[in-house]
């Protein structure tokens, strides 16, 4: 049914547009030159003016209107079914006859809950009928007056793109939207999760075992929130996929600019970028599937006891994915310093290594730095790799061959499969969340600054 | 400045020819010699990983290539099936009868039950569809080529080996001696394995693909490109063409950059706090799986179609202004179109990227176990990258080969999306 108000919208829009198309040239017999704006934008005017308020009324309409029919619902239930009860209760019964108007019931509803069903699906039935029409409705009545404003003197084309500019606008609010999106909704359901979990405990707690009691008084379910041994784990993980990526990433990135003749920098820079294109869920599986039962086995070899899902394995695959990150980075930041340094440099005597050593990479090092920030942001955030690779225990430990657990592969085990948002448990992941998203965006402000900062000096 | 002259002793100074300095000499260049083998070894590491990569796939994904099927003759007997419902039969018994005539001596009914178990535990669904969508076969004895179970799968394709002692595959014996009946009697065929890609997902590896999962994706990457394209273009086009240096459009610069940085997984938060918990939408469905990645593209998109505005030289605008178009004209007709090549490519790239993102997607609820493909992006369902991680966890010897191949297929689209992308820039890109 939303699909017809939808379609209806569209066909009333086309046909705005030819109507009015047809009106200015009436208007003026068909001598177009008399028209201060060309007929398109004539019709284009009476479209944009039907299709985009239609569009909101309906989204607007759609927002609201389960909310309206639950209250209608409990409007008409009748005096002794919500006597004497809560809300939740109330709502209970709802959700009921919701479940048996859908045609999901165990056993034969009583007589009053099923008159409510039928009510309900009259209801929604009616909203459905509703929609269409009022929005075909007021189709009707923004073409009637539109057309009434064309003229041979009708600023059309000046209509129209004022409202482009507004679409336009729009559109790039949508990112500031989104921003804030982002940081209601954390907030909102942290906030809710530190009013059953002390802050301080949250952020210094040693121990994260976030269960909750399936029933009351139930022994040892009480649930720990203490995030610390989560924060390390993650640092762990992100230091070693570091150790991995920076010294490889920079290393190939001074050769390719600096050494390599360029065929073979044709050749490299594909199979890097082909490495950056790899999903991380891909990662994850190669690290499963071959990382983690190499160094096990490597492990074993030498005496050392290694965990299947142990935080080396887990980093140093995801340190082969920072790689093409840190490395085109770099690359950047290389480029980025003025030929006449390392020209300097050389005619003075100095061989390319001391050039490099000495005079590009000091020079360079603040977009590097900015670089390895960014890459240490991913690492911190990067999600499917650890989720299949790290483990789920949270263990306050910094020994790299001991499962550790990370804020990410917390915040999807928290959540898979389970939409309640009233327990600690699942509010703990949006608290995790939020956290992650400050410490990234802490740290991508300040690389960018850096980056930034770095370029203008040179410029 | 005399004084310090006279302490230098010059002649060692200028003898470039003396021992020491020559051995300083060699040694500045040794070092720059070590740096240079360091940076090989490090490209040589890089592409050594990625090698290691990309074969450790292939490797796992090869006994997947194909399925080992069992050809055998069905009697669809008029007794166990009904001619008027022929999804209500008992085509167990049917499935049963053709197995076990090959059989005659095997009278334990223990025994017969284990050998029907070297059929797939779907080859009963797959005979009634099979029925279903041909009901004349009804009395008749069909032929048909039908999957063999993982175990079975496996040992045909020698990834259980027959040397192993008994207890150390999961086979035994016996078995092993009633699966080479078949192999004499050249029933057991190994055809490439197309259900991979157009069967469902299922519980039995044998029988499990990827279909709905393509789906899915298509679904999700359609919403995706429907929202973020436009809406790319539009806010692209503000910023570069219309919007004047202001603190709110600074705002809006800065935010779209940090967008790009943030976590995929806290856009799959925002996606179950805002999408599912406030607007209520339905779990698992592509339409929201579209949204969220289509917020996650926008930053990419709005990036790559500034940098193809940007490219467009101001004469061409200034001229347009000339001959009296007005501002909007100029980007609509002259502007646009030339960016447009630019935009395409970023706009693909975004969506390579959007179809490999797996994190947001598991929050929403998108690795449920659907075994229909959707029907409209309301409806559940799985993608690409959610059913690789949903094969990964399970346990099931026979996935671990096919979630390489699912990766393979998936790597494959993204090989092709980069592809028409490059494309498409070294085409239609015009340098000005």
């Amino acid at each position: 049914m939303t699909t017809l108000a939808f379609a209806s919208i569209l066909i009333m829009s086309a046909m705005g547009y030819f109507i009015g198309r047809r009106r200015s040239l009436a208007i003026v017999n068909g001598e177009r030159y008399r028209l201060h704006s060309r007929p398109v934008y004539h019709g284009a005017f009476v479209a944009l003016w039907i299709g985009i308020p239609t569009t909101l009324f309906v989204l607007l309409w759609l927002l609201f209107q389960y909310s309206v029919i639950d209250s209608l619902l409990i409007g008409s239930m009748s005096a002794d079914l919500t006597e004497g009860r809560s809300g939740e209760q109330v709502q209970l019964i709802l959700n009921e006859v919701k479940s048996i108007a859908a045609g999901n019931f165990f056993n034969i509803p009583s007589p009053e809950i099923q008159d409510l069903a039928n009510t309900y699906n009259a209801l929604v039935a009616k909203f459905r009928w509703m929609l269409v029409a009022s929005a075909i409705v007021i189709a009707a009545a923004i073409l009637l007056f539109t057309l009434s404003r064309i003229s041979d003197s009708f600023r059309a084309r000046q209509g129209v793109e004022k409202v482009l500019d507004g679409v336009m606008i729009g559109c790039s609010l949508i990112a500031i939207l989104t921003t804030l999106g982002i940081v209601v909704s954390l907030v909102v359901e942290s906030l809710r999760f530190f009013s059953k979990v002390p802050f301080y405990e949250f952020l210094f707690g040693l121990n994260w075992e976030p269960q909750i009691p399936i029933r009351e008084g139930q022994v040892a379910a009480e649930g720990a929130f203490g995030a610390i041994p989560v924060f390390t784990g993650t640092l762990l993980i992100a230091g070693i996929s570091l150790l991995v990526a920076v010294p490889i990433g920079l290393l190939a990135a001074i050769y390719l600019t600096q050494y390599a003749k360029s065929r073979l920098r044709a050749f490299i820079k594909p199979l890097l970028e082909f490495l950056a294109g790899v999903p991380t869920v891909v990662y994850g599986f190669f690290a499963v599937l071959v990382v983690a039962p190499a160094m096990k086995e490597w492990g074993a070899g030498i005496g050392l006891d290694i965990a299947p899902n142990s935080a080396i394995a887990a980093g140093a695959v995801m340190g082969i994915m920072l790689i093409p990150f840190v490395s085109s980075l770099s690359d950047d930041a290389i480029s980025a310093v003025p030929q006449s340094l390392t020209d300097s440099s050389l005619g003075l005597g100095a061989t390319k290594g001391e050039t490099i050593l000495n005079i590009l990479l000091p020079a360079a090092l603040p977009g590097i730095i900015g670089g390895i920030l960014l890459a240490a942001s991913r690492a911190i955030g990067e999600t499917m790799i650890v989720v299949m690779a790290a483990g789920l225990i949270a263990t306050l430990t910094l020994n790299p061959f001991e499962a550790v657990t990370t804020v990410t592969v917390q915040i999807v085990t928290l959540l898979i499969g389970d939409t309640a948002f009233d327990n600690p448990k699942t509010l703990s992941a949006f608290a995790l969340g939020l956290l992650l998203f400050i410490v990234t965006l802490f740290l991508n402000v300040i690389a960018l600054r850096i980056v930034q900062k770095y370029r203008e000096k040179y410029d | 400045m005399t004084d310090i002259l006279d302490k230098i002793d010059s002649k060692a100074l200028h003898d470039w020819n003396s021992p020491e300095n020559r051995r300083r000499v060699q040694k500045r260049y040794a070092r720059d010699r070590l740096l240079k083998i360091a940076g090989l070894t490090a490209i040589g590491l890089a592409v050594l990983l990625l090698g290691i990569l990309v074969t450790s796939l292939l490797y796992s994904a090869r006994s997947a290539v194909t399925q080992s099927m069992v050809e055998l003759e069905y009697f669809i007997d008029p007794a166990k099936v009904s001619r008027d419902a022929p999804e209500r039969g008992s085509y167990r018994s049917i499935v049963k009868k053709a197995v076990l005539t090959h059989y005659p001596e095997v009278t334990n009914r223990r025994q017969q039950r284990k050998i029907v178990k070297i059929l797939s535990g779907g080859v009963s669904y797959l005979v009634r569809d099979h029925v279903v969508a041909n009901p004349d076969v009804m009395g008749k004895t069909i032929s048909l080529k039908l999957p063999l179970s993982d175990p079975f799968d496996q040992l045909n394709k020698g990834v259980i080996r027959r040397d192993l002692p008994e207890n150390q595959r999961r086979v035994s014996d016996k078995e092993i001696a009633w699966f080479d009946v078949m192999v004499k009697k050249d029933l057991i065929h190994n055809p490439i394995n197309w259900g991979l890609i157009f069967n469902n997902d299922s519980r039995r590896p044998e029988v499990a693909g990827l279909r709905g999962a393509i789906v899915g994706s298509f679904y999700i990457l359609l919403v995706c490109f429907l929202i973020s394209f436009p809406v790319g273009i539009a806010a692209a086009v503000y910023l570069e063409e219309f919007a004047r240096k202001s603190r709110m459009n600074d705002i809006i610069e800065v935010n779209i950059n940090n967008l790009a940085a943030v976590p995929s997984v806290v856009f799959g938060l925002l996606g179950l706090a805002v999408f599912l918990g406030f607007f209520g939408l339905p779990r698992s469905a592509p339409l929201v799986g579209g949204m969220v990645l289509s917020l996650m593209t926008l930053p990419t998109i709005i990036i790559a179609a500034r940098a193809a505005l940007k490219a467009v030289p101001p004469s061409i605008r200034e001229a347009a202004l000339g001959m009296g178009a007005s501002r909007h004209q100029v980007i609509q007709h002259h502007v646009l179109p030339l960016a447009m090549p630019g935009i395409l490519t970023g706009t693909i790239i975004g969506l390579a990227q959007a179809l490999g993102e797996t994190a947001p997607l598991l929050l929403i609820g998108m690795n449920a176990f659907i075994t229909s493909d959707p029907g409209s992006i309301m409806e559940p369902a799985t993608a690409l990258p959610t059913q690789i991680y949903s094969w990964a966890d399970s346990p099931e010897r026979g996935f671990t080969s096919r979630t390489s191949a699912a990766i393979i297929v998936l790597l494959g689209f993204l090989v092709i999306m980069n592809t028409v992308a490059i494309i498409l820039r070294q085409k239609f890109e015009k340098k000005w």
